[in-house]
């Protein structure tokens, strides 16, 4: 347990390093998630109601859009050289270098989230109706939705020849449970509606069935040719 | 083949301590991508401590089995025995250079070291720099990798497989694109590593420069071993 702990965060440290040397992946994704927020502000000219319907499914949709740059790119690096098959020769666990990549990918996509939420609050003058604090865990639960699945469906994909359209292929079907959770818990708190405590449960259940899923295949995936 | 070494008294009954000598058994392997067969039934034995050196053809196979060795390529059919265990159950044992560095170019030849160590659970620096001194780089140096001579990213390649002190070396291509200094000092090493009782692989084209070093020359040919052989006859030489 305190090697895969060690590993995990070691690999983890080392991604942050190249991330922050290249700044590859957060560059792309908050330069796209920008550009979303801009062209649909400019786009429709909804009043303050109608931005709290919309709003949800905007501003995960950007995220999520945003969320497939980083993920390609954590994967695309251990491409390079083929330092991924330095890994497979070692006798590290095979989960700690999925965990690793899930929880670099889920910074990168908060980072990117904490960026970006204030300023679309801005642009579509929102201030949410329902209880604000509720948008925390539907934040946690709902980019780890899309982290978790989206790291496995890049591994997965990483031998394919036309990677960056097959993950979301793979990707975006099975999301969808989880955005609508995101987009359905972002409209009640936005509009006032009542408790999003179901579409947070379901989230939460969500994030558990396809976690246990993704660490239990993840060695498979790996060790593929 | 086992080679017994010694003997030990256990209330006067004699129990017989003994050490495999066979490093690699391969028995039967075939490895297919699709419908070509990149090693076609390949079987031998490989003594350990022993330096062995693969010769072939593009598309021979010799990469392929040496990645099946070490674990990268799973036999389509056919058995693999490391020390007597299969190639993954013996990963620390195996250290394993490919024709690509496997090392990440924005970091420092350290850095890297570094992490693989983590990979391996050894802790701290000395071992990292020790082999980083071992292989003529500075572990000062600061540069990231990607910005390295090829020569000197070879060595930092060579550094990566040995740093956890493995009893089997696989190396792929070690002296591609090195001059033929860097070659030699290479060649060296792996001398000195063979005397210290490693076992070792190496996939070249250049096997005149292991001529006086190497322990047997291996010839394959359509992904099936044809000839082996203790010094290098002219004409593998001039194959390669």
């Amino acid at each position: 347990m305190s090697s895969l702990r060690s590993i995990t965060l070691a690999t983890l440290t080392k991604d942050i390093r190249l991330e922050w040397r290249s700044r590859d992946a957060i560059n792309s994704m908050l330069f796209f998630s920008l550009l979303v927020v801009v062209i649909f502000s400019f786009s429709f000219d909804p009043n303050a109601e109608e931005s709290r319907q919309i709003a949800g499914g905007l501003i995960w949709v950007a995220f999520l859009f945003a969320a497939v740059v980083a993920l390609n790119q954590t994967w695309a690096r251990e491409l390079r050289n083929q330092v991924l098959d330095a890994y497979r020769v070692s006798p590290a666990p095979a989960n700690a270098l999925f965990v690793a990549k899930a929880l670099g990918n889920f910074i990168l996509v908060s980072l990117l989230e904490a960026v970006m939420a204030p300023l679309f609050m801005i642009f579509y003058n929102l201030r949410p109706l329902g209880p604000a604090w509720q948008l925390i865990p539907v934040a946690i639960l709902g980019t780890w939705a899309l982290v978790v699945n989206g790291t496995f469906f890049a591994a997965m994909s990483l031998r394919t020849r036309s990677r960056e359209i097959m993950l979301p292929l793979l990707l975006f079907p099975i999301s969808i449970p989880a955005v609508q959770s995101m987009v359905e818990a972002t409209r009640i708190i936005l509009a006032g509606d009542g408790s999003a405590r179901f579409w947070i449960v379901l989230l939460l259940t969500y994030d558990v069935v396809f976690t246990t899923a993704c660490l239990a295949l993840f060695e498979t995936i790996l060790q593929a040719e | 083949m086992l080679h017994r070494v010694s003997c030990l008294t256990v209330s006067e009954v004699k129990i017989p301590h003994i050490v495999p000598v066979i490093a690699i058994a391969v028995s039967n392997v075939v490895k297919q991508f699709g419908r070509f067969a990149a090693l076609r039934g390949v079987s031998a034995e490989f003594d350990a401590g022993k330096f062995h050196v693969i010769l072939g053809d593009n598309g021979a196979g010799k990469t392929t089995l040496l990645r099946a060795l070490a674990g990268l390529a799973q036999p389509t059919s056919g058995t693999i025995s490391i020390l007597g265990r299969s190639p993954r159950e013996a990963c620390r044992e195996i250290g394993y250079m490919a024709h690509p560095s496997l090392l990440y170019d924005e970091m420092s030849g350290l850095e890297n070291l570094r992490y693989c160590a983590r990979l391996y659970d050894i802790a701290g620096d000395g071992r990292c720099e020790q082999v980083i001194r071992s292989v003529g780089l500075e572990p000062e140096l600061a540069r990231p990798v990607g910005q390295y001579s090829q020569g000197m990213r070879q060595r930092m390649s060579l550094a990566r497989a040995i740093f956890h002190d493995p009893r089997i070396l696989l190396l792929d291509e070690p002296f591609s694109n090195v001059d033929v200094h860097s070659a030699r000092e290479i060649v060296g090493l792996l001398k000195e590593m063979r005397d210290a009782g490693k076992t070792i692989f190496v996939v070249t084209h250049q096997a005149s420069l292991l001529e006086n070093v190497a322990d047997e020359f291996v010839r394959m040919q359509a992904g099936q071993i044809v000839e082996r052989t203790s010094g290098l006859i002219p004409n593998q030489a001039e194959a390669q």
